[in-house]
């Protein structure tokens, strides 16, 4: 059995012997050493070029048919199937096609097996065979062809050094831009699906709707709520635990970075910095699990011991262990900006005698301010994108409430419930989640955008 | 006359300053010692928080590390196991009739039923691994330490009280006769767990092992660092040494610094809708959740790997020009090599960030329960985070420690992970 994985193992092994073929080619062509100097690249080059052609077409190739591979079989055994099947609606026929799938990589099928499906299950495995085979001898005559090509164009004119570098540079480029390709990726998937759930729910019924409860019947004569997509209690909610979060983080962050920066000597920073970062490289699904299981029990029986209703899924159990996990985020970016006041300000407020709180207090805090809140406003983002410690310790319930020991729910929760289990895919139910999608993307973008900016600006100022 | 009454004046003037400087002495320097102390209480409270988080996972994880086992005398009746074939026998039954030899007093169906409960489904598993490897043991009697149910593991433990009234109690009261016999006749010890670190998930506690999610994890990360490695350093080379300054840079730069800074779950709505929507690539497989990984940690790397570049002086790069070397030559064979170390570090840090990352893998549906364990790129898995969250959602009370005992894991390799960045950084670092 030839599979795609085994396909390209082969062409690599193949562009490692073109590179072997081509640089022994250039050897014999130049014949000796004064030969060799003559020739306009070393003999490396010749091989890398060789290598290069054999490999890069043939990839092209690989990376183009296994992208459509899968949509023309299917297509295929569509075609192929009985007139009444293809004739369904077209979600059912994916259930079918599914099934087929399933079928094909030896799964369960939830539904009995008739003739038609092991039918179709067997010619889809047969296309998939014959695809298969067919990629690879493509694939691999591409690669040999390029390598024996260009093995006779091999000469001491062929600037192979220059052809190489020139496409290693574009490989270079098309790396750099995968970045602005995952934007675009990100923008579109979410918009599209945004889009055709605002043709749904209207966008104001959105934005300014006072009521969250996505389920919805799915069929017509289904008893259950039409479902609401009325957003602000998400959003409301969402915003009680970042608030929270940044009532513990950002003081305590704050006093840690001037504390760190301003007071402590050398071995005590030492010591306590890498302690605080390790707070950063806890994983959000440990905080959450922490939230859940310590945190939120000791708020409740302490609230109940002062006589208090507390929700055992409350906003406070949730922001606290989020602030907790955004200090060393303010910290360190506060340290870089509190460092980075010039000492002469300093000295000068030291000089006029004032004591070093009141230095730091009226002087450096000051000088410092925009690259603080440049920090803090990209702790609120990464505040309000945080899913796990939320998901797993604030609760599902959309309540507008003011009250922190109340249940909220945010903005990641709903996406995570909405997605996560098995849904049609055009119900609005599943649209409302990259509805919130986009929301929480167009949200922290215009923080991070702000914040940068404003980080960029102060740390000019200084230079 | 007048000149001295003037520097009288200016004495008391001066002496005035000095004696309103002085008043306010006191106060200034205790304002002064108060602002030192609440910067060194935000440090304590976050080292606080951060102790009270490790100790209490590992006390609540380290108990998972044992699992109670119990001996039963397993007379392999070929009468039973002749019924069937060797791998679809009723291997449950023998279980059930050792329980009934050795509780011979047991009688009625809800008894026998309790007694049934104490020992583990996984035993009958146990049981006919033993017959399938060597068919010989048909027909004889052996002593077998099998697994307990999770519930006599908790009271083993310690997590169920004697003295709770039996109704609110998971074990009844007649199992506690049962278990008080059974270890006087030394029949109930604590081993070590193995089934945690060698089998994937499943419902019954007992039977349930990070195993599967490991290798998910491994998989998932393999596919991440195979492109976020090559694809970061790429891109930071291109802009660090090639790229010119236009709109075309300032616009890539832009979106790498924002793309940093986007919530994970957003990178798990991309994945779902291109990866999965678009390209049909399979659910819930770590050739995906490593796509989606790539995307999430190459901005850390590139921007990682940028720094270590800008690190290198630029008298390496003009000396290697100077000697003829062209520009591609020069950051191959001088720059890049300098900054490896950088890169690595950074590479490193992405990782462990990649290792512990949940959100956008739920997206993805690698949140499925999965008891196989994963043998591919397209296999469905799960990934460690993702196990721990599963777990931590279950009833159970034994659930509670594996998750936390799991969590331990992930810590622990996040632990050595970051500790070989710093290893790395600290051997490497050269300073220029």
């Amino acid at each position: 059995m030839i599979t795609p994985s085994i396909t390209f193992m082969v062409l690599i092994m193949l562009s490692f012997g073109a590179f072997w073929i081509g640089r022994r080619r250039a050897f014999a062509v130049a014949g000796n050493r004064a030969g060799l100097i003559a020739m306009h690249s070393r003999p490396v080059y010749y091989g890398l070029l060789t290598a290069l052609w054999c490999a890069v077409p043939a990839l092209l190739i690989f990376s183009a048919w296994t992208i459509f591979e899968g949509a023309i079989i299917t297509q295929l055994v569509v075609n192929d199937l009985p007139d009444e099947i293809r004739s369904l609606p077209p979600d059912r026929l994916n259930l079918v096609v599914n099934d087929i799938k399933n079928l094909v990589s030896g799964n369960v099928v939830a539904t009995k097996i008739d003739q038609n499906m092991q039918a179709a299950a067997d010619h889809y495995r047969h296309l998939r065979a014959l695809s298969n085979m067919a990629l690879a001898v493509v694939v691999l005559a591409a690669g040999m062809a390029a390598t024996l090509v260009l093995r006779q164009r091999i000469s001491g004119h062929l600037r192979a050094r220059n052809q190489v570098e020139r496409i290693i540079k574009w490989i270079l480029i098309a790396c750099s831009t995968l970045a602005i390709f995952t934007t675009i990726g990100i923008v579109l998937s979410v918009l599209f699906e945004a889009i055709r759930f605002f043709q749904v729910i209207p966008v104001t019924d959105f934005i300014f709707g006072l009521e969250w409860s996505p389920q919805m019947a799915i069929r017509e004569d289904q008893v259950g709520s039409s479902g609401a997509f009325g957003a602000i209690p998400v959003f409301a909610g969402t915003l009680m635990i970042s608030a929270i979060a940044m009532f513990v983080a950002v003081p305590i962050g704050l006093m840690s970075a001037i504390y760190l920066s301003e007071y402590a000597n050398r071995r005590f920073r030492a010591v306590a910095k890498p302690l605080m970062e390790i707070l950063a490289g806890i994983p959000t699904v440990v905080y959450g699990f922490f939230a859940a299981l310590i945190v939120a029990p000791v708020i409740r029986d302490a609230g109940i011991g002062i006589g208090l209703d507390v929700s055992s899924e409350s906003a406070l159990a949730a922001g606290l262990v989020m602030g907790v996990m955004i200090i060393p985020f303010v910290s360190s970016l506060s340290d870089d900006v509190i460092n980075a006041v010039p000492q002469a300000l300093r000295d000068g407020s030291y000089g006029l005698g004032a004591t070093q709180s009141e230095t730091i207090r009226q002087v450096v805090l000051p000088a410092a301010l925009p690259g603080i809140v440049g920090g803090v406003l990209l702790a609120i983002s990464r505040a309000i994108g945080e899913t796990m410690i939320v998901v797993m310790a604030a609760g599902l319930a959309a309540n507008l409430t003011a009250n922190p020991l109340k249940t909220v729910t945010t903005v990641t929760v709903q996406i995570v419930t909405l997605l996560v289990g098995d849904q049609e895919f055009d119900s609005p139910k599943t649209l409302a989640a990259f509805a919130l999608g986009l929301v929480l993307f167009i949200a922290t973008l215009i923080l991070n955008v702000i914040a940068l900016q404003v980080v960029r600006k102060y740390r000019e100022q200084y230079e | 006359m007048s000149n001295l009454h003037v520097t009288t004046a200016k004495r008391t003037a001066s002496r005035k300053a000095i004696d309103i400087v002085n008043a306010g002495l006191a106060r200034r320097y205790r304002a002064e010692k108060r602002f030192r102390l609440y910067g060194i209480a935000a440090i304590v409270a976050s080292l606080v928080f951060l102790s009270i988080l490790f100790i209490s996972i590992f006390a609540k994880g380290y108990p998972a590390f044992q699992q109670t086992y119990l001996k039963l005398d397993v007379f392999f009746d070929p009468e039973i196991l002749a019924r069937n074939s060797l791998t679809t026998a009723d291997y449950p039954g023998l279980v059930k009739q050792s329980l009934r030899r050795m509780f011979p007093e047991v009688q009625g169906r809800r008894d026998k039923r309790m007694l049934y409960r104490m020992v583990s489904s996984g035993a009958a598993f146990q049981l006919r691994n033993m017959v399938l490897d060597n068919p010989d043991v048909i027909g004889q009697t052996i002593a077998l330490w099998v697994p307990a149910d999770d519930d006599v593991d908790m009271f083993s433990k310690g997590h169920i009280q004697r003295d709770v009234p039996e109704s609110e109690r998971r074990i009844k009261d007649k199992q506690l006769a049962w278990l008080d016999r059974l270890s006087l006749e030394e029949r109930i010890e604590k081993r070590f767990n193995r089934v945690l670190f060698t089998a994937g998930d499943s419902r019954e506690p007992e039977l349930a092992g990070i195993w599967g999610a490991v290798m998910g994890s491994f998989y998932t990360l393999v596919v991440t660092l195979l492109l976020s490695f090559p694809i970061g350093i790429a891109a930071a080379v291109y802009l660090e040494e090639f790229a010119p300054k236009n709109k075309w840079t300032d616009l890539i730069e832009v979106n790498i610094n924002n793309l940093a800074a986007v919530p994970s779950i957003v990178f798990g709505l991309l994945g779902l809708a291109v990866f999965l929507n678009f390209f049909g690539l399979p659910r819930s497989a770590p050739l995906v959740g490593g796509l989606v990984l790539t995307l999430m940690t190459l901005p850390t790397i590139i921007i990682a790997s940028r720094a270590s570049l800008q690190a290198v002086p630029p008298s390496i790069r003009e000396a290697a020009l100077g000697i003829g070397a062209s520009q591609m030559q020069m950051v191959a064979h001088h720059v890049l090599p300098l900054a490896m170390p950088g890169i690595l570090t950074g590479t490193i840090i992405g990782m462990a960030r990649a290792l512990g990352e949940s959100a956008p893998l739920l997206m993805i549906g690698m949140v499925a329960f999965i008891v196989d364990i994963p043998g591919g790129f397209t296999d469905p898995s799960t990934v460690l985070p993702v196990q721990i969250f599963l777990w931590a959602d279950s009833p159970e009370r034994a659930f509670v420690e594996r998750t936390s005992a799991a969590t331990m894991v992930l810590l622990a390799f996040l632990i050595i992970m970051n500790a070989t960045a710093v290893y790395l950084r600290k051997r490497f670092e050269r300073r220029w």
